[in-house]
């Protein structure tokens, strides 16, 4: 059992970060918040602030992006793999031989013969360890149980239905409560006999009973936030190729983390670290469902390594739905206590994570319910105590993010309906309630109740906006007109708080590595450039964001700056591109590293200019003589000096790197307003219009930005309404195609309206704070509450989501207004 | 496993080759023609990442047998623009900021290139339901129908200047 404190002396987060948070990271002063987005260099530099289009668009628009599936090389194998038809099983017995005999097979790869290299088991990134290949039993339906390589896709596929797997089934486990009973062990490789694998607990007790006992109103709710998938439209893959003339493994393969992976593979498999070179291509999509290592992978280079010659591995959809991680499946009792005034005092939350068969989430090591102590959101309470436990059950691993800051989504879903249900029980207008509540802009830097430090905000701001945006007294007042005709309208706000940018090292690692990031800048002689990052993009706009913090810096054209990232050969080392991490860790990264440049540059500058260095000014992209303009060197001119003219005694050469370790992490936030209309006869639920107003600091690039936030919002939209995975009481998963797990198409996705407010995080060096999640984490909420003011009058107080025809109609129902 | 030869034409180029029964289009072209932009998302005709153009009309070629296309012709995104000249849907995608990760791009395009050809005026509303056959994970879809609608706007104009 992986128990991270002793559960009898709760160890809250606020003592982690006593003194630490404390430290001033930024002003003291109110930020101040604007709606201007700040342009400082003209359109042919393209620094921050400008609607650039992106550099990375002409080879996906014609058709020339390189994605896994589309490396070929020469002698390349495939490998397929044979799955679980039981949800929890031994294995009595493998047999290869048919297979094996089939032309174009070249091996049949086992548990077994893993287990003879100490390969049958890897570790989790949460520091469990889950089965590569089983020997003993199966622990969840679709379980890898044996990979065939063959010398096609399709024969491989041929010799996956040849392979005679005998099964003894055993009791399955897919309820959680029940998983707590430990009447049947799914994990029992462990010493532990027992299906818990971890308690915590964040905030003070005590202090939390103290304000409940004395609370004028309480209102509890049991909500589950259920098991879901990136279904990223790129499913995973690996090209393995191992060269056993130069001891060389290199790994293409889609991860958002390559550099940890590299770590991860070389220790795991004892080849030596400068001999795997991870390489990570154009990726459709993450979302986090690529940061794991799955056993495909690990088989994968395996077999290259074995036969010495390339292997690929491509997913199917059905293998990518039913068998990789999945994300939250929490269970939460959550109870809000308010005073007599209608304000929010405290927090209570009891939670139970279903984590499959493994803890497989992608979480800093310290903190294994993630980030969910944000869960006090954006209000001002005395006090939250919040309580969990996690378990197995017969599933796939788990618990990894759904574009989301590690269980930051199950936080804001959790407070947002307490906070909606507590202003319709006290029949104060939800808007009213929130503004009432809020976190005030002059008490930033905020610490809150369970540790964190808020960098900056200005919540009524946000939500003024968004009310203004959409309109909110008239479509209160068409509401009540509605409602007494007995039509369903329903309008659900949401201000959500974010947490991002993990993360401090003192703070944050995971498998031990700190969660720093890098940027690594090279000027060439005329003045062109490459940047390279330890993050990697999956659709995200980086070869196009991080130039333009560049061009923000040193005045060189974004279009003259290279932008790679991906190969661990190349890029410095860095923890990866997911949990919005990117801009907050190497964006700054690119700032700083851009900062050494300019500084040496200047010297250089001094140089050539024959004056001193402290009687230089910069001014978008030149160093000049202060009160004598026409005294000046451009950037371009300067690298080409620091080549051909630099200083005698200094070291040639204009390039610079930083791994940037933040003081602590950004907390974008916004507000959300939705307005659904409910078809009383059928239960559907009609998104009518979604204005979202986002706070996320500086805004680098406003088209990347608005682009992340409706991509954003369609998949927070997915969960509240159509997305959960399904399993049957024997564990078989009932939504393994995307003809049964529903994403959203253009006709349910609505026409997105968005806006924005700028407070600049007051630690960043661009004041940025990192967008791409804040709409999955904001949008279900606002749907969900929506959906339940359109029916509070008829008594429906919850429905969990995703809120489909059926849950509704079954609640108008109970209610009594349909048959 | 039986070989057929089939002869079609690609991107207006005509090839003839020897493939198995079974071969699916969408694998014809990306493993046997490597043209690799066509892309594979799913197993259950649902997603449109593969979608191509078929004499003229959009099949989701993970469906479509390559033999089943002997004699056709067949569009795929890498014939979509006039040399270097990129098609007004490629710009408006890039304009608009209509892709994110590029994945579902090349079945959009396509998908909207027949849209377009059917309909050159469309409404938003049947824009999205013209492109309701492929799914995408990134983008939110508002800023595809944008796309769309800059590509119609262009043609539109290319049409009614006088030649
Ligand atoms: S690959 Fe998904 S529809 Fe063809
Ligand atoms: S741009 Fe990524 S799936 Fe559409």
């Amino acid at each position: 059992m992986t128990t991270f404190h002793d559960p009898t002396k709760p160890k809250h987060v606020a003592d982690r970060f006593e003194n630490k948070h404390a430290a001033p990271v930024g002003s003291s002063a109110v930020v101040a918040t604007t709606e201007e987005v700040r342009v400082t260099t003209p359109p042919e530099i393209c620094g921050m602030g400008h609607r650039m289009k992106r550099k990375e668009d002409p080879r996906f628009i014609q058709g020339k992006g390189r994605y896994i599936d589309d490396i070929k090389l020469p002698g390349m194998l495939y490998m397929d793999i044979v799955r679980s038809p039981y949800a929890h099983a031994k294995i009595l017995n493998i047999d290869t031989s048919a297979a094996l005999a089939m032309p174009g097979v070249l091996a049949v790869i086992t548990g077994k013969d893993l287990a003879a290299h100490g390969l049958h088991w890897m570790p989790t990134l949460m520091s469990d360890t889950q089965m590569v290949l089983p020997t003993e039993k199966v622990v969840y339906y679709a379980q890898e149980v044996a990979c065939v390589i063959a010398t096609s896709r399709y024969i491989a596929a041929d010799a996956v239905e040849q392979v005679v797997v005998d099964y003894e089934p055993l009791d399955v486990v897919v309820d959680p409560y029940k998983a707590l009973d430990d009447e049947v062990i799914i994990r029992d490789d462990k010493e532990l006999k027992t299906n818990r694998i971890w308690h915590w607990e964040v905030g003070d007790q005590a202090a939390t009973d103290a304000v409940f006992a004395n609370a004028a109103h309480v209102v509890k709710q049991y909500m589950h936030i259920p098991r879901i998938h990136v279904a990223s439209i790129e499913t995973c893959g690996m090209v393995a190729n191992y060269n056993p003339a130069t001891g060389k493994m290199q790994l293409y393969m889609t991860t958002q983390a390559p550099h940890a992976i590299r770590t991860v593979f070389a220790l795991v498999s004892g080849l030596p670290e400068h001999k795997i070179q991870v390489i990570s291509p154009d990726i459709g999509g993450g979302f986090g469902g690529k940061v794991p290592v799955y056993p495909g992978y690990v088989v994968c280079a395996v077999a290259s390594l074995l036969i010495g010659k390339p292997v690929k591995w491509i997913e199917d959809r059905s293998e990518n739905l039913q068998a990789d991680s999945f994300a939250r499946d929490y269970h939460l009792e959550a109870e809000l206590a308010a005073d007599a005034d209608g304000k929010i005092v405290g927090l209570r939350v009891n939670g139970l994570a279903d984590h499959g068969c493994a803890d497989a989430a992608a979480n800093p090591s310290k903190f294994p319910a993630g980030l969910f102590s944000i869960c006090t959101g954006s209000y001002d309470l005395q006090a939250a105590h919040v309580n969990f436990d996690a378990v197995y059950t017969n599933k796939p691993p788990g618990g990894v993010a759904y574009r989301c800051s590690f269980r930051v989504t199950e936080a804001v879903q959790m407070i947002e309906r307490m906070a909606d249900m507590m202003a319709h029980d006290l029949n104060i207008d939800p808007a009213e309630f929130r503004m009432k509540n809020f976190i005030k802009q002059d008490a930033f830097p905020y610490k809150s109740p369970t540790g964190w430090e808020y960098d900056s905000g200005n919540y009524h701001a946000a939500l003024r906006k968004a009310m203004d945006m959409i309109g909110y007294e008239d479509l209160r007042r068409e509401q009540a007109e509605k409602r007494a005709r007995g039509e369903l309208m329903g309008i659900g706000i949401s201000s959500f708080t974010e947490v991002v940018g993990a993360g401090p090292s003192r703070d944050y690692d995971i498998l031990g590595i700190k969660m720093f990031d890098s940027a690594e800048i090279r000027i060439h002689p005329t003045g062109k450039a490459i940047a390279r990052f330890g993050t990697k993009s999956q659709g995200q706009g980086h070869e196009t964001t991080y130039a333009q913090i560049i061009a923000e810096e040193l005045g060189l054209p974004a279009n003259d700056i290279e932008v790679e990232e991906g190969d661990t050969d190349t890029a410095p080392y860095g923890l990866g591109t997911y949990a919005s991490r990117s801009t907050p860790t190497a964006g700054a990264a690119a700032a700083m590293a851009a900062r050494k440049i300019k500084a040496k540059a200047k010297k250089i500058a001094a140089h050539l200019l024959e004056v001193n260095e402290d009687d230089l000014e910069w001014d978008v992209n030149k160093w000049q003589v202060k009160g004598s303009p026409e005294q000046a060197k451009t950037i371009q001119e300067i690298a080409f000096a620091a080549y051909t003219n630099h200083p005698q005694g200094m070291e040639a050469g204009l390039e610079a790197t930083d791994y940037y370790d933040p003081p602590n992490l950004t907390f974008p936030f916004g507000s959300y307003i939705c307005v659904v209309d409910v078809d009383s006869g059928t239960g559907e639920v009609k998104v009518r219009r979604f204005v979202a107003v986002d706070d996320c600091g500086n805004i680098i690039n406003p088209l990347v930005v608005e682009g992340q936030i409706h991509g954003g919002l369609t998949m927070g939209l997915a969960p509240a309404l159509f997305e959960e995975i399904v399993y049957d009481e024997n564990g078989q998963c009932l939504t393994g195609t995307l003809a049964d797990y529903l994403l959203p198409t253009a006709v349910e996705s609505p026409k997105w309206e968005t806006g924005h407010t700028i407070t600049p995080s007051p630690h960043h060096p661009i004041g940025a704070k990192g967008v791409g999640e804040s709409p999955t984490v904001g949008a279900p909420p606002a749907i969900a509450n929506a959906v339940v003011d359109a029916l509070w009058h008829l008594g429906v107080r919850h429905i969990d989501i995703p809120i489909t025809p059926e849950k509704v109609w079954q609640a108008l129902r109970d209610a009594g207004v349909t048959e | 496993m039986s070989k057929h030869t089939i002869t079609l034409t690609v991107n207006g180029t005509e090839v003839t080759k020897e493939v198995e029964a079974r071969t699916l289009l969408v694998h014809f072209i990306r493993d046997d023609l490597e043209l690799t932009g066509t892309h594979i998302g799913c197993d259950t005709t649902s997603c449109g990442a593969c979608t191509v153009m078929l004499n003229g009309r959009t099949v989701k070629s993970c469906t479509v047998f390559a033999v089943q296309a002997n004699g056709a012709a067949i569009e795929t995104i890498e014939g979509v623009a006039n040399g270097a000249t990129l098609h007004p849907l490629q710009e408006g995608f890039w304009e608009k900021h209509g892709l994110q990760c590029g994945y579902c791009t090349p079945g959009m395009i396509m998908s909207a290139k027949h849209l377009l050809a059917k309909n050159p005026n469309p409404t938003e509303e049947e824009i999205r339901w013209g492109i309701s056959g492929n799914l995408c994970r990134c983008t939110g879809y508002n800023k595809i129908v944008e796309a769309i609608q800059y590509a119609a706007a262009k043609m539109q104009a290319a049409e009614e200047v006088p030649a």
